[in-house]
């Protein structure tokens, strides 16, 4: 075991990390607390203070003064684009649902990756040593950087600063009252406008800040941004939603458990991180010192018109759609039999998604696991068991519904943002684990090799198995959500507390549609794993969730059409086009979500309803 | 006649698809103390809700002082020196009484009567003995009597007062009655929303009675207690 000396080492280690942790959580509460709004896209500023600190510490004289002077220089850079952000893009959006606004931030995180990468290259970059704090402190023998004891202290004085500014300004009150009540704030005549800027820039600022700051001690590199803000969102969830005070306990302890984890733990520590933020959550689900905050009504996805049982002329188009596409392949080349392949297998995951999200109102921001489940269940049945396909996809199907059973479980016990966050923690758990449990997973390299039966290895074989899995699996959805348990649990998404007065228990329900949603994404995840015949770590991470939630936005979330739809237009059109571009798809696909989210929330099918009148769903 | 403080022309108001309220009329005086009666959901919270700029979706003219503020958003109309004091208290619960009540302020109006914290806090004795309590601590007529207070920071021609009566102990709502008698007599102008007729009829001018979204009564208080028919239909006595 490990002696007490490198113990206590590591757990200053830990302390110095939670500086870093506490910087870029605070930040994250605040703009939380006061526009509701999750800043996905805030790992990106964190991530922007670090290159610019680079750049502008490499051009200050090489003292203490131009160190620390370029940091807070770079950190007010940060602070000033964020501005410029919040008020060129995030005012747009305040009272625009949850997923919207996660999908617009999402967007912005796409934008800043292309652009840091085209600014200062694909390269890790490590800075210089900090004048003054070169060397390392011996402490019981072990020997530790200046710089990390230095950041030690910069937690605490960040939470005295912010006290101070919370506690004994009038702007930090208003933080603190439009934290709990923005309408009410508003009704005292207070313009909420620069409210939100000001925050914004202050929060953004903190995390340029700590960005700037890690340099010395991390390369900066282009996978910042993602890491940094699942642990703020972890932290920021365990302390309570807008809590600065809480953002700090959380963020020493998940400072602590990843120093002590990297010792004991060296597989699993960011799962252990997860499973902390999910007892807290179970024992106290607004968090460590989360406070009663009056909801915001505007935010839930508004379905006007119920969705109608299809007429006998939508059930012809149907079946004309059908088959205009079982006679495709005659005329087809045999690369878009493989491009339509993927839309009919993208759309029954988006479906899935659909199911889960629109119809049900939950905002599953993790839904990448059940896919990623399916996927590595199919890739381990054929590559570890040697059985046929069949199996591997009942493998899948199964390994969907098992994490649907198992995460919904944890899920439905939570709310709105609460919820996003979890689903979001579970997938990330699963993607740490397949990169880290390089034996069963393979690691970063993923499992290759699945082989497909002989009658299904022509791509022809092959499109119409995909054709034949989305027919079946959205009329299938369709049916669960006309039957009577469809019906229960749109009445359970439409107003929760009535369901439950008649005697509907929401929470059950809402876990079945997690179990069947799972299953049916868990299918997606087999049928691509044997197309691709591989899988990869990706398959569990944010970009499939965000492929996922941008294709249900494009096709609009009001019709059962739509993720069809969206899965055709955001592959062919979108994925195809932008990927030939190479360098700039990131840019191009970040501006394309943004636009959308800002220029037609109602999707494909619902600015075609619109236009049309009232015609089918 | 002097010109209304507050005039109310051809309100409508819905949420989403559901229309609440129809075509209502109404003024308000200066100095005048008005109450808008009627049962549960008949529409009173949304009435105010609609005039603050809270909820959007409406049309109808909105005058206060004779300048129309229908357009503006919730900050400017406050600005213009409405006060609204919602049916559930809002106080900042976070944040102590001063602190509450300094978040209320704004510069003096010319015409209005002018507060200041110490003004206040002689009309409010039972905050001045709780400066730095914070507002989570306090009973429901402290938080109450903090929301009313907090509103007259901002120095309003007339504050929209959502049942101030609602969920206070009986011996506060007497308190209650008496403070706002004592702040009309220094001169404000309050519209108050009631489903009680004794407690409106001890503070008010005037009534308008309105049922499911429709003013169905309009007239002084006397000529409503008078009038069972109203009272009884439309009325808790
Ligand atoms: N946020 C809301 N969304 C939809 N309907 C609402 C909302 N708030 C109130 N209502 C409905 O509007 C009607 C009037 O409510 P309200 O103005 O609160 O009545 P009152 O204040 O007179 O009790 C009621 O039928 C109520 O159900
Ligand atoms: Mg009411």
């Amino acid at each position: 075991m490990y002696d007490i000396s490198t113990l206590f080492a590591q757990l200053l280690n830990g302390l110095s990390y939670a500086s870093t942790l506490f910087l870029v959580a605070s930040g994250l509460a605040l703009i939380f607390g006061v526009s509701k709004i999750v800043n996905f896209a805030h790992g990106s500023f964190y991530m922007l203070g670090a290159y610019v600190a680079l750049t502008i510490t490499s051009a200050m004289p090489s003292t203490s003064w131009g160190f620390w002077g370029g940091v807070l220089l770079s950190a007010l850079i940060v602070g000033l684009i964020g501005c410029l952000i919040e008020m060129t893009v995030l005012r747009r959006i305040y009272s625009a649902p949850e997923v919207f606004q996660i999908l617009v931030t999402f967007g912005l995180v796409l934008v800043f990756q292309n652009l840091i990468y085209e600014f200062w290259g694909p390269d890790e970059v490590l800075a210089p040593r900090v004048p003054g704090l070169k060397g390392a402190a011996s402490i019981f023998g072990e020997r530790i950087p200046q710089y990390s004891l230095a950041l030690i202290f910069v937690g605490p004085i960040f939470l005295g600063l912010l006290w101070w500014l919370t506690h004994r300004t009038r702007w930090g009150r208003l933080i603190r009252a439009a934290t709990q009540d923005r309408e009410m704030v508003a009704s005292l005549g207070v313009n909420q406008k620069t409210l939100f800027t000001v925050v914004f820039f202050l929060g953004t600022f903190l995390a340029g800040l700590a960005g700037a700051l890690q340099i010395p001690k991390e390369s900066a590199n282009l996978q910042m941004d993602i890491n940094i803000v699942v642990e703020a969102f972890v932290i920021v969830v365990i302390g309570g939603m807008g809590s600065i005070l809480g953002a700090f306990l959380a963020a020493v302890l998940v400072g602590v458990i990843n120093a002590f984890g990297v010792l004991f733990f060296p597989q699993a520590v960011s799962v252990l991180i997860f499973i902390v933020m999910v007892l807290v959550l179970i024992f106290r689900p607004n968090g460590l010192m989360g406070g009663r905050i009056i909801p915001q009504r505007p935010g839930d996805l508004s379905i006007d018109q119920p969705f109608r049982l299809p007429s006998k002329r939508m059930k012809l188009a149907t079946l004309i759609v059908i088959a205009v596409l079982m006679l495709l392949p005659m005329v087809a080349s045999s690369y878009l039999e493989v491009v339509m392949s993927e839309v009919f297998i993208l759309a029954i995951f988006a479906g899935s998604l659909h199911f889960l999200l629109s119809v049900g109102g939950i905002v599953s921001f993790g839904h990448a696991a059940y896919f990623g489940l399916g996927s590595y269940a199919a890739a381990l049945v054929a590559t570890r068991l040697g059985l046929p396909m069949g199996v591997g996809i009942l493998a899948a199907i199964l390994s969907g519904a098992a994490g649907g059973l198992l995460f919904g479980w944890f899920c439905t016990r939570l709310k709105g943002v609460y919820l996003a966050m979890l689903t979001l923690a579970f997938a990330q758990i699963l993607f740490t684990l397949s990169i880290q449990m390089v034996s069963f997973t393979g690691g970063d390299n993923g499992i290759v090799g699945l082989s497909r039966p002989a009658w299904l290895n022509s791509h022809t074989g092959y499109y119409y198995l995909s054709l034949l899995a989305v027919t079946v699996s959205t009329w299938l959805m369709r049916r669960a959500l006309y039957s009577p348990f469809g019906f229960a649990f749109r009445a359970g998404r439409d107003s929760a507390p009535r369901s439950a007065a008649i005697g509907m228990n929401v929470a059950r329900i809402q876990w079945a549609a997690f179990i069947v949603s799972g299953a049916f994404a868990g299918l997606a995840g087999a049928l691509m794993a044997y197309h691709r015949g591989s899988v990869f770590p990706n398959d569990f991470g944010v970009s499939t969730t965000v492929d996922a939630l941008v294709m249900v936005l494009v096709g609009g979330v009001q019709s059962i059409s739509g993720p069809l739809i969206g899965a055709f237009a955001y592959h062919i059109v979108a994925v195809e086009l932008i990927r030939n571009l190479a360098d700039y798809w990131r840019l191009i696909l970040g501006l394309f979500i943004i636009a959308f989210v800002l220029g037609m929330p109602q999707g494909i099918v619902g600015a075609f309803m619109h236009r049309f009148g009232k015609g089918e769903k | 006649m002097t010109i209304p403080l507050l005039e109310v022309t051809g309100l409508n108001a819905a949420y989403g698809q559901a229309q609440i309220l129809f075509d209502m009329n109404l003024q308000v005086r200066p100095n005048e103390v008005v109450a808008i009666m009627g049962r549960n959901g008949a529409g009173k919270s949304t009435t105010f809700k609609a005039l603050m700029g809270h909820l959007k979706n409406r049309s109808g003219s909105v005058k206060l002082r004779g300048e129309s503020i229908e357009k503006l958003p919730v900050y400017q109309i406050a600005r213009r020196g409405l006060g609204f004091v919602p049916e559930d208290r809002r106080i900042f619960s976070d944040l102590t009484v001063l602190e509450n009540l300094d978040l209320g302020r704004q510069p003096p109006r010319e015409g209005a009567a002018e507060w200041t914290v110490e003004t206040l806090l002689d009309v409010f004795p039972n905050l001045a003995a709780m400066p730095n309590r914070p507002g989570s601590d306090m009973s429901g007529g402290e938080q109450q009597m903090l929301t009313i207070a907090r509103t007259l920071m901002g120095n309003p021609y007339l504050v929209l007062l959502d049942e101030p009566s609602e969920g206070v102990a009986p011996v506060i709502v007497e308190r209650l009655a008496k403070l706002i008698l004592e702040l009309k007599a220094k001169g404000l102008t309050i519209l108050l929303s009631e489903q009680n007729l004794s407690f409106a009829a001890a503070l008010a001018d005037r009534a308008y009675v309105l049922d499911r979204g429709h003013i169905v009564f309009e007239g002084t208080m006397a000529e409503l207690s008078a009038n069972e028919a109203v009272c009884r239909a439309y009325l808790t006595m």
